[in-house]
Order: C-alpha cells, then structure tokens, then sequence
C-alpha cells in the first residue's frame, strides 16, 4: 500500500489520558503492508482543526493515520487508511454504505468523526474473513446472489452481521424491518432477506 | 464541511465551562444530525466539545422515576427491560426512529436537540427565517406536505421531527440541564419553544448549557401506553403524523390519559383540553372523536398539509381505541 499516511508533526497539544486498552487488539493477523504502532496517548484536544495524528485500531491492527477533526470515520478508512471495501454511498446516513461495526455494534461511519473512535475496535468488510474462510454471511450472500452492483453489498454484510448477533433475523418481516438502514438501488432486497435469513440460521449452529 | 477544533470533555462541569468560554462551540455526542446541518451549511462551528467519554449514559429507575442519562443511546433505552415494561411508549417511539446504526450512534440528548426536516432549513441555498433570521419562509406558500398545522407563526411552520420528545411530552417528563450557572430542570413540555417572531431560538438552552438527565415519573398510564407513527413507507422515515398515548381505565371509564402528537406541531404537540375531554367520560369512539376535534380546533391547514386535520384525528381515535379495547 503506497498510501500509508506519514505520520507528520502539527500543532496539536495533548493531554495525558492513558487508556488501559491501548494495547490490547495489536499483534493479530499482522498483515505485512500494514504498520502496526505500538501504544499512542489518544488526542484529546486539537486546537485550530488542522490535521492531527491519531491511532485507530481497525480489524485487530493498530493504524497510524493523520486526519482534521472535520474527517468522518469513513473518510479515514477509506482515504487515509486504503480500506475501500466500506463504499461511500449519500455521505448523510441515509443510505447505509458506510456500515462498519464499532465495538461490535454497528454505526454508519459517514455519521462520526475519526477523533471520536479513537479508543473503539473498528471492524470493517475487509476484518470478516478468517484468511481465504469467509464469514457466513458473505458466503449467503454469495449463494443467494444477493448483490447486483454491488455498491451496497459490504454495507449490507456488515448490518447483517450486527442484525444477526443482535437476534432480530427471526423472520422475514424482522430482517426487513431491522435491515432497513441499508438501501439497495438494485433493488435486490429479496435475495439480501433469504440471504440474512440463512446466515442467520448458520451463525445459530 | 468547515474546519473546527475539537476536545474531548472529561466531565461535566469540564464540558460546560469549554462550550461556555469557546466561542460558537457545539457539543457533539452522536453526531448523527449534527454532522449533516454542518455539511450542509446549515450550522457552522469553530469548535466540537465531545462529550462522549462523560459518566451521562445511566438509565436507574426507583420507585417513583425513570432516570435516563443524556448520553444513553437510543438503543440502550429503547432495549431496557424497565423502559419496555413501564413506559413501552418511549420503547416503541425510539423503534419508530431512524435506524438501527443511527439509534447505536445517537444520544438522548442529542435527539432532543435534532433539527427540523423542512427542506428549505436544510438547504443553504433557500430562505429560511430559523437559519437566517429575516430571510422568509418559503414553506407557508410552497412545499408543506410535511409541515406543521399547529403552533405555526407566520415566520415558521417547521414540524420537530423527534419522536422520542412526542412520547417524553405526553409522559410529563422533565430535562436536567447544567450550565456556567449550575443546574436547573425544566418540564420537557416547556423546552422546545413555538416560533413566534425567532424560529431561530428552539429550545430554552443558553450557550454552554449541557442536558444531563431525562426523568420520567411512574405512573399506571405509562404502563399502558403506545405509540403510533404514521408515515410515508414502512420503516426508516419521519412521522407525517404521530400520537403518544398513556391510558389509565376506571371500568370503561378514563381515570387518566396522556396524549402528545408530533408531524402536527411545530414543537412536540401537548394539549391538556383534549386530555381534559376525555378525563372522567366513558371511552367511546364519540367520545375520542369529539376529543380530536379540541385537538384541532385551532388548526392552520396550508395548501400541502391540510390532510393531517383529519389524519391525526383518525390516528387519536385508532391509538386509543387499540389501547383501550374500544374495537
């Protein structure tokens, strides 16, 4: 990846809040095109808006990535960190693209800024996979071809994930209705429900 | 989206005295609407006090009230096993809302303080008195399907678009707010503000001044309480009209009820005379009826809206009937 950010010196000051949880994601699947960082001071304070260096810690790695506090989470990742499987769909909520989990919940990443999530654990499309093993809900969406474009599907995948663990697949009308967050303009609803569906009951074994 | 500063807030009194010493300084929570108003042009800010590392997220209950931390998320309560037993009014009012990776994000105190949907305020590019003062208001006589018809001044019709504040409102809850001059708490019904001659002033907030806490009293009508929302698709959509209703039978007598409309109003809508005209009367569909009549007495349809004097009528006389077991 050529694109790392540089971390580079700007007029930030910092206060001294050390997180007990700093270092507690690094060290897995250390991907080699990936700088892992050791512990950082998360940025309390940046008093002009001018770009600051921060660290997020996305699919179990530690990233370094300088950002103004104006930059959503999703311009982070995709932008600064390279992470483009979260698509920017309206960049105002309403259409569901940008779904990532934080924590394990799911949020809409064009709805936060990146200075916000400074002490969360980010997981995006591209954390799904175990090495070449999808996630189950990737491999229903494959086998019910629940995708056309495809420009919503990781936002899809990823609320479905959520929507799963949260217990509200029970049915077809319960998926619709807690799925409702993610637009399709394909339109592919009814594949994206039978594949939510059968996740569902995969995750359940 | 302009640049701004940013700081994290380690306590209350930390975030109001920031915010109160930061000139046009906003706090940022879930920043699910703020955001949008900032990429829009609709609100612009030097500086974001984050409040988010801030103790506020509690939501205990006692005997007598339901104390709902400014920063809890429209998830948490809307799951709560209290929240869903005595008030399933609030439960379904925050169901009704957004959607599910918006109620993760957004706090209770932020949802109070969303702004309103009208398209002229969100679009930097039409007049608007709430967003510049003096400039007009093309709704009266343009787009206002989705606007108000009660509460409306000739400067704003703009509905507030919470459904969480509809159901507080009929609930009698109250908001703690703290500010550079200490605390006060304010009935929730009195927080929002009609628009009068300054549409630009919502809320009674003073600059720097933080919601903490929204307290809700017990009561056996909130136990049996529900929230019907009518709207223009079947999920993840603002309410075109909608009744929070609390409801407490003597026999087939109302002992007590609580009722307050939103996409009617130009604030949370509240009107004790059609509460009153139901008190004591046996619960009949004539009865209901003649209660929504009170309720729109005063209506001001406009060329767009005029449909919500009868729908939020049918919608009083179908949430009480569902309540009360009148079919």
């Amino acid at each position: 990846m050529t694109h790392d950010p540089v971390p580079e010196r700007s007029a930030h000051t910092r206060r001294t809040v050390l997180k007990s949880t700093a270092v507690a994601a690094a060290g897995t699947v250390a991907a080699a095109n990936l700088t892992s960082v050791a512990a950082a001071e998360p940025v309390r304070t940046v008093a002009g808006g001018g770009p600051v260096e921060i660290t997020l810690s996305v699919n179990g790695q530690r990233r370094r990535v300088v950002v103004e506090p104006r930059v959503t989470l999703l311009d982070a990742l995709r932008e600064r960190l390279g992470l483009t499987g979260t698509k920017k769909g309206c960049d105002r909520g309403e259409c569901g693209a940008c779904t990532v989990l934080v924590d394990g919940e799911r949020i809409k990443s064009c709805l936060t800024l990146a200075v916000m999530r400074q002490d969360t654990e980010i997981t995006t499309v591209e954390g799904l996979a175990r090495g070449e093993r999808l996630h189950p809900v990737q491999a229903a969406f494959i086998r019910h071809d629940a995708f056309q474009c495809g420009g919503c599907t990781p936002g899809q995948i990823m609320s479905a994930v959520a929507c799963i663990d949260e217990g509200h697949a029970g049915s077809e009308a319960e998926i619709r209705e807690w799925m409702s967050g993610n637009l399709c303009r394909c339109a592919a609803y009814q594949n994206i429900v039978a594949a939510v569906a059968d996740a569902a009951k995969e995750v359940r074994r | 989206m302009r640049a701004f500063g940013y700081t994290v807030a380690e306590s209350p009194a930390d975030a109001v005295r920031i915010a109160a010493g930061t000139p046009n300084s906003a706090f940022v929570a879930g920043g699910t609407d703020l955001l949008n108003l900032m990429r829009d042009g609709a609100q612009s800010h030097d500086h974001l006090v984050d409040l988010n590392h801030l103790d506020l997220a509690r939501i205990d209950m006692d005997a007598t009230t339901l104390r709902i931390g400014a920063l809890a998320r429209m998830r948490q309560v809307a799951e709560h096993p209290e929240v869903r037993r005595e008030f399933p009014v609030l439960s379904q009012a925050l169901l009704a809302s957004a959607s599910p990776q918006v109620r993760v994000m957004a706090a209770i105190g932020g949802n109070l303080l969303q702004r309103t949907r009208c398209g002229y305020f969100r679009d930097a590019g039409s007049a608007c008195n709430k967003r510049v003062p003096g400039s007009g208001c093309p709704a009266i006589s343009g787009h206002n399907r989705g606007h108000a018809i009660l509460g409306g001044s000739e400067h704003c019709i703009a509905t507030h678009p919470s459904d969480l504040a509809v159901a507080l409102t009929a609930l009698d809850a109250t908001v703690h707010l703290l500010g550079p001059d200490g605390g006060r708490a304010v009935p929730v019904a009195d927080f929002h503000l009609l628009p009068g001659s300054t549409p630009q002033r919502e809320t009674v907030l003073r600059q720097g001044e933080l919601i903490t806490r929204v307290d809700v009293p017990r009561t056996r009508a909130a136990t049996r309480s529900r929230y019907l929302k009518l709207r223009d698709r079947a999920s993840f959509e603002f309410a075109v009209v909608s009744v929070a209703a609390a409801l407490r039978l003597d026999g087939r007598t109302v002992g007590d009820v609580r009722l307050a409309f939103g996409g009617v109003g130009t604030r949370p809508w509240r009107d004790t005379g059609v509460e009153a005209a139901l008190r004591g009367r046996e619960l009949t569909e004539a009865a209901v009826s003649a209660a929504g009549r009170v309720l729109v007495r005063d209506a001001v349809p406009r060329d767009g809206n005029g449909f919500k004097v009868e729908l939020v009528q049918r919608a009083l006389v179908s949430v009480l009937g569902e309540l009360g077991g009148v079919r």
